[in-house]
């Protein structure tokens, strides 16, 4: 019997870092088998991830759009017609900032949210209580956030992207020298439907990462206050990390 | 019945466990006494699979616990209820959503979990506390929650975390009283404690456990008229030797 076959056993990180995401990573996809555990949790975590997030994320969008069209404004002024304000904005939000900026803005409110609930329930001892009512740790507490955060990153994303094309078209129509038609000329020449689920493949992706990275720190918090911020901390930075490394694989992938 | 074998386990260059073998007779209240950080907690995650000891082995009814599968592994902890030092309550949860986690695991139905929270409840004498968070009880309402949690599942085996730790003379008792009662409803015991007159008042059996093994097992008589100077120690609660006697200091 190997140690990982086992329903759940104390294992502290022993293995190299990559290793140990690996096979933590492992262990979690095993756990998506155990349907009845997570399927109750999984409503109320995608609208604590998600829906409680959608603020934040729209409130990054706005401002996105507003700096793009003024920027894109002034690089083309006397070089390329003003129209492509609106194609510069469409592409920019929809492929790369919107999904970037929210992943990045959720990894952190997201990452840390659950590396420091689990991280608190680690030190406390809730995660082997869990264990000894007869719960796999990963069914219950990981599986529901990666798979809420897989599914509600692209939606917080979307409404992102929605808001910051809007916000740079009301900024291009009462800050520029652009009409409306003008705008939207821009925005539909280079449109292509990709450009959308380009974006939104990126986001599930980001989510998976940043909730995963949250949960596996979390549940690997040393003991006391210290342990948990640490990991806090962590989640944060590999999440952030986890989101570029991913963006330039899908870019070199899908583009 | 519970066995352990030989058990060792280390945590980097400390050796916690260094042959442990003890064996917890059905129907009796087993206490294991020893000081902070000698490996008790460490004994009974063992016990449950949270911790894979490095070696020897745990026999519960007969089933080796590290050659279990998934299934018996959540099977034989069906069977086996676990009383954590500081009760580790689900703070995001009520008392009630507490004690039925476990059950709902089960398959239980709905009036089932309802009459099974009640019946917990009344046992460890906090009726009409279902509603209440963790948050908002005292050290000692959490631990008797925590047994409640544990009893409701009508477990055979219950393993006590240092149960009347931090707690006051009068809660001790009443948490000790509990334990006998939950012994005298068919329910085997396995206490480890450093508190000597909670031992003597549960323990039909103690044993010390010291430097990693059981340094000397028996009735409460027999362990009160120990001539072992180490055993004499502990439950005196002498000073002298301490720093010879001192512990390997273990997590948890």
């Amino acid at each position: 019997m190997t140690h990982d076959s086992r329903l759940t056993t104390y294992s502290p990180p022993r293995d190299g870092f990559i290793t140990h995401i690996g096979r933590r990573s492992l262990e979690t996809f095993r756990a998506v088998a155990d349907v009845p555990t997570w399927s109750p949790l999984l409503v109320g975590q995608m609208r604590r991830l998600g829906v409680d997030s959608v603020p934040i994320a729209l409130f990054i969008a706005v401002f996105t759009g507003i700096v793009l069209s003024l920027l894109s404004s002034y690089i083309f002024t006397g070089a390329v017609p003003l129209y492509f304000v609106g194609a510069l904005v469409g592409k920019t939000v929809m492929m790369e900032l919107g999904p970037v900026l929210t992943g990045m803005a959720l990894a952190g409110r997201v990452g840390a949210s659950i590396a420091a609930e689990l991280g608190t329930m680690k030190v406390t001892e809730q995660v082997d209580a869990l264990e000894t009512l007869a719960y796999d740790r990963n069914a219950y507490l990981v599986v529901p956030r990666v798979l809420a955060a897989t599914l509600m990153f692209p939606v917080v994303t979307a409404f992102a992207m929605a808001v910051g094309v809007t916000s740079g078209w009301i900024t291009a129509v009462n800050l520029l020298d652009l009409s409306t038609p003008e705008f939207f000329k821009g925005l539909r020449m280079f449109y292509q439907f990709k450009d959308i689920w380009f974006g939104l493949v990126k986001s599930a992706s980001f989510g998976a990462a940043v909730a995963l990275m949250g949960c596996l720190q979390g549940l690997d918090s040393k003991s006391g206050a210290q342990g948990v911020g640490q990991s806090t901390t962590r989640a944060v930075v590999l999440g952030c990390e986890a989101i570029l490394v991913l963006d330039a694989f899908w870019a070199l992938v899908l583009l | 019945m519970i066995e352990l074998d030989g058990l060792t386990k280390s945590f980097g260059a400390q050796r916690v466990l260094d042959g442990l073998s003890l064996d917890v007779p059905d129907g009796r209240n087993t206490v294991v006494i020893g000081y902070s950080g000698s490996g008790k907690s460490v004994t009974l995650k063992c016990i449950v699979g949270l911790i894979e000891p490095d070696g020897g082995r745990v026999l519960v009814d007969g089933g080796v616990v590290g050659e279990m599968s998934r299934e018996e592994l959540a099977e034989l902890r069906g069977r086996i209820g676990y009383v954590f030092q500081f009760a580790a309550l689900f703070d995001s949860m009520t008392v009630a959503e507490n004690i039925a986690l476990g059950l709902a695991r089960r398959g239980h139905d709905r009036s089932t979990i309802a009459r099974r929270i009640e019946e917990s409840l009344a046992v460890v004498e906090l009726p009409g506390t279902g509603d209440r968070y963790p948050a908002e009880l005292s050290g000692g309402m959490r631990k008797r929650v925590g047994i409640a949690r544990a009893i409701a599942l009508k477990p055979r085996y219950i393993l006590y975390d240092e149960p009347t730790s931090g707690l006051d003379p009068v809660t001790s008792a009443v948490m000790d009283q509990l334990m006998v009662r939950t012994r005298d409803l068919g329910v085997t015991g396995l206490v480890v404690t450093h508190d000597m007159r909670s031992a003597f008042r549960v323990g039909d059996r103690i044993a010390m456990l010291y430097e990693g093994r059981i340094r000397q097992v028996g009735t409460r008589a027999e362990i009160q008229a120990s001539d072992d100077p180490v055993v004499r120690q502990f439950i005196e609660g002498r000073p002298g030797q301490m720093a010879a006697a001192a512990p390997r200091r273990a997590p948890g």
